[in-house]
């Protein structure tokens, strides 16, 4: 297994009430209550919580990024990427990922994400995400192209990497005279892409067409076992069988030297009164056009209030009685992710260790539990389990490097 | 308001989509051309300018009963659209009335053909960058505050929309996707329509409500401004929606313009 360490990088500093009175915490919540001077500290904590996941012997550093709200304060994840790259000795640094219908320009994407991987000695993994609504409205781009530019972004980018310049580049949403970027990836024939969402059908099978693992985000149990049968089914239809390595399984735990500071930490996964980005009109979450047409209906009834959030909105307890949130110490939190890898099966984990307003301390010592006792019982488990990562199995990077498809049935008469 | 106006729907292909059309009345010709938000199938206003003129309102292509063309990206592809559906109609001399974002396609298709139309009423047209204010972001408002946006009165907005049925929010919903197609950015204005009105031959009579939120008077007088022949005319205790509003009124305004000689 591929085990990652995760935190949102909260803005922790923002005054809650402020946030209450105004009656949302993302997209529209002014920066005045943002405080650079509180920023500094903590993004300098961040990195140094990094470099520890690294040397209590996390496989991975997983990375995002959201914008104009407290509950993500990476504005850019190739910036911590690039960070981490030379500051990290052995960690792969995995982004989930860089948004790339925000992008305007993907060859630049392609450059920045090639610098890493030879900063890192070939240690990037290049998660791609459509990015959130609110992500399109906070960068003015239009969120009914969404999928598209996605899916053109990816094509381009992955051909600056694969193909050698200059060629030219006239798609629907990007055009360019002359691709050929002097800086490449070091790991050939590119670094591997992993795609993390939350249930979009349309992304899941994407992703299984192009052979590239999906990282689940906190979704339940349940949920997630859909997923995993939507994905090998479309990965049946191209011709190869899925497995563990095609998986990644996203989940919230933090861990304590007492089950009591560990529950009391966990809470602050909460932080968010709930909503893990935030407090925010439904519309700012779906603009019209980002969200699948055969979920219009629904929406516009949760948008006006007259449905409920189709997520649910579950309680603390209520998310701890069906593991959706992991706390205690090393010895009760390890039991209950082995069942839940047995359950889910994946090859891919990252754990979302810390969240919201926990002390520089607690973090560090949920860091190094998590990395020096749960990661190693997990990975032994997921050992007796067959549970291989992409590297332990040497997947194909994608469906393109494949060697093993089975031959596909002449196309539909 | 009980009428009596006899309405006929059409669907015509142009442009690889199926557009649809409602027809009613004898007479010159009007084109009415409907906001962002679409528009109800049938309104006292519709009825009130039928009586008097053949009166054509399209569905916007994407709107409503028209079908979505994935390949449009600009007002002024929805421009041409329209000139396209008065070829097929075989109607010359028309008269333009857009209403709001209807305005703006208006405004574009008589700088494409400066000869082509006898009247212009462009009823709080978006389309120009306002010198001062800006045109009101639907992206991040709910589908019915939006149209609430629009009226002075909220007791208009119940008049028209009622209680709003699930079927007319998923209609806002995919209005709203198709605003996002041609008019993201820059949001609902042309930074070249400015230049391109000088030609224009027909008069134009540019109205306003004196109580609208989404789109700020001074765009109004930057049309009077870009025309050769048009005036500005308020239209009091009224939002955006004009027609919806103040559909006496209003009717009457554009009666009266269109027929003068």
């Amino acid at each position: 297994m591929h085990l990652m360490y995760f935190t949102e990088q909260p803005m922790s500093a923002y005054d809650a009430d402020e946030g209450r009175r105004y009656g949302a915490t993302a997209l529209t919540f002014s920066n005045r209550n943002f405080d650079p001077v509180a920023g500094s500290r903590l993004y300098n904590q961040y990195l140094e919580d990094y470099i520890y996941a690294d040397e209590c012997g996390a496989d991975g550093i997983m990375l995002n990024e959201h914008h104009n709200a407290p509950f993500c304060m990476q504005a850019k994840t190739n910036v911590f990427a690039s960070i981490l790259a030379a500051v990290t000795k052995r960690v792969k640094i995995v982004l989930l990922g860089n948004p790339l219908p925000l992008a305007e320009n993907p060859i630049r994407m392609a450059e920045e994400l090639a610098m890493i991987d030879m900063i890192s000695k070939g240690r990037l993994v290049s998660g791609f995400v459509r990015g959130g609504g609110q992500e399109q409205l906070a960068s003015g781009v239009n969120p009914a192209f969404n999928r598209e530019r996605f899916e053109e972004a990816h094509d381009l980018v992955v051909k600056a990497w694969t193909q050698p310049g200059p060629f030219r580049w006239e798609g629907t949403h990007y055009q360019h005279r002359v691709v050929n970027p002097w800086a490449v990836p070091l790991q050939k024939p590119y670094p591997r892409v992993w795609i993390p969402g939350v249930l979009s059908k349309e992304t899941v099978l994407w992703a299984a067409r192009h052979r590239y693992p999906y990282i689940a985000l906190n979704t339940a149990v349940d949920a997630t076992k859909a997923i995993w049968g939507m994905y090998s089914q479309q990965a049946r239809e191209v011709g190869y069988e899925a497995g563990p390595e095609n998986f990644g399984y996203l989940i919230r735990v933090h861990v304590q030297e007492t089950e009591e500071k560990a529950l009391e930490n966990a809470r602050q996964f909460m932080w968010m009164q709930g909503e893990f980005t935030g407090l925010a009109h439904p519309v700012w979450a779906n603009p019209s056009g980002y969200f699948s047409p055969s979920g219009r209906r629904n929406f516009v009834e949760f948008a006006v209030g007259r449905a409920k959030n189709p997520r649910g909105s579950p309680t603390f307890e209520e998310q701890v009685a069906n593991t959706m949130i992991i706390a205690g110490t090393p010895k009760t939190v390890i039991p209950i992710l082995k069942t839940l890898i047995e359950q889910t099966r994946p090859g891919i984990m990252g754990f979302w260790a810390n969240d919201g307003k926990v002390s520089p301390q607690d973090t560090r010592t949920c860091i190094r539990l998590l990395c020096q006792e749960v990661m190693p019982a997990v990975r032994e488990h997921g050992k007796t389990l067959g549970l291989r990562s992409p590297f332990e199995a040497d997947a194909p990077v994608s469906i393109e490097y494949s060697k093993d498809l089975r031959p596909q049935a002449a196309a539909a008469e | 308001m009980a009428s009596d106006v006899a309405w006929s729907d059409t669907t015509t292909e142009l442009a690889g989509v199926k557009l649809h059309l409602s027809r009613a009345g004898n007479g010159p010709a009007l084109l009415v051309l409907h906001h962002d938000i679409g528009t109800p199938d049938r309104l006292p206003f519709y009825d009130l300018l039928a009586e008097r003129f053949t009166v054509l309102v399209p569905h916007h292509p994407g709107w409503g009963l028209s079908a979505r063309p994935g390949w449009m990206r600009s007002v002024r592809d929805i421009a041409a659209v329209h000139q396209w559906l008065l070829a097929e109609q075989g109607l010359t001399n028309v008269s333009l009335i857009g209403l709001g974002f209807g305005g703006w396609i208006a405004a574009e298709m008589a700088s494409l053909a400066p000869r082509d139309f006898h009247r212009l009423v462009l009823a709080a047209p978006m389309g120009m960058k306002p010198p001062e204010g800006d045109i009101l972001d639907q992206a991040i408002i709910s589908y019915i505050a939006y149209p609430q946006a629009g009226f002075h009165d909220q007791e208009n907005f119940r008049r028209v929309f009622g209680d709003v049925t699930t079927d007319q929010l998923e209609a806002w919903d995919i209005a709203r996707e198709m605003c996002f197609r041609t008019a993201w950015k820059p949001y609902m204005y042309s930074q070249t329509l400015p230049y391109l009105l000088g030609g224009v031959r027909a008069p134009a009579l540019i109205v306003w409500g004196d109580d609208d939120k989404v789109v700020p008077r001074s765009a109004g007088n930057a049309y009077v401004r870009a025309f050769r022949h048009a005036r500005l005319e308020i239209v009091p205790g009224c939002g955006h929606l004009i027609e919806m509003e103040k559909p006496e009124a209003f009717a009457r305004l554009v009666i009266d313009f269109v027929n003068a000689d």
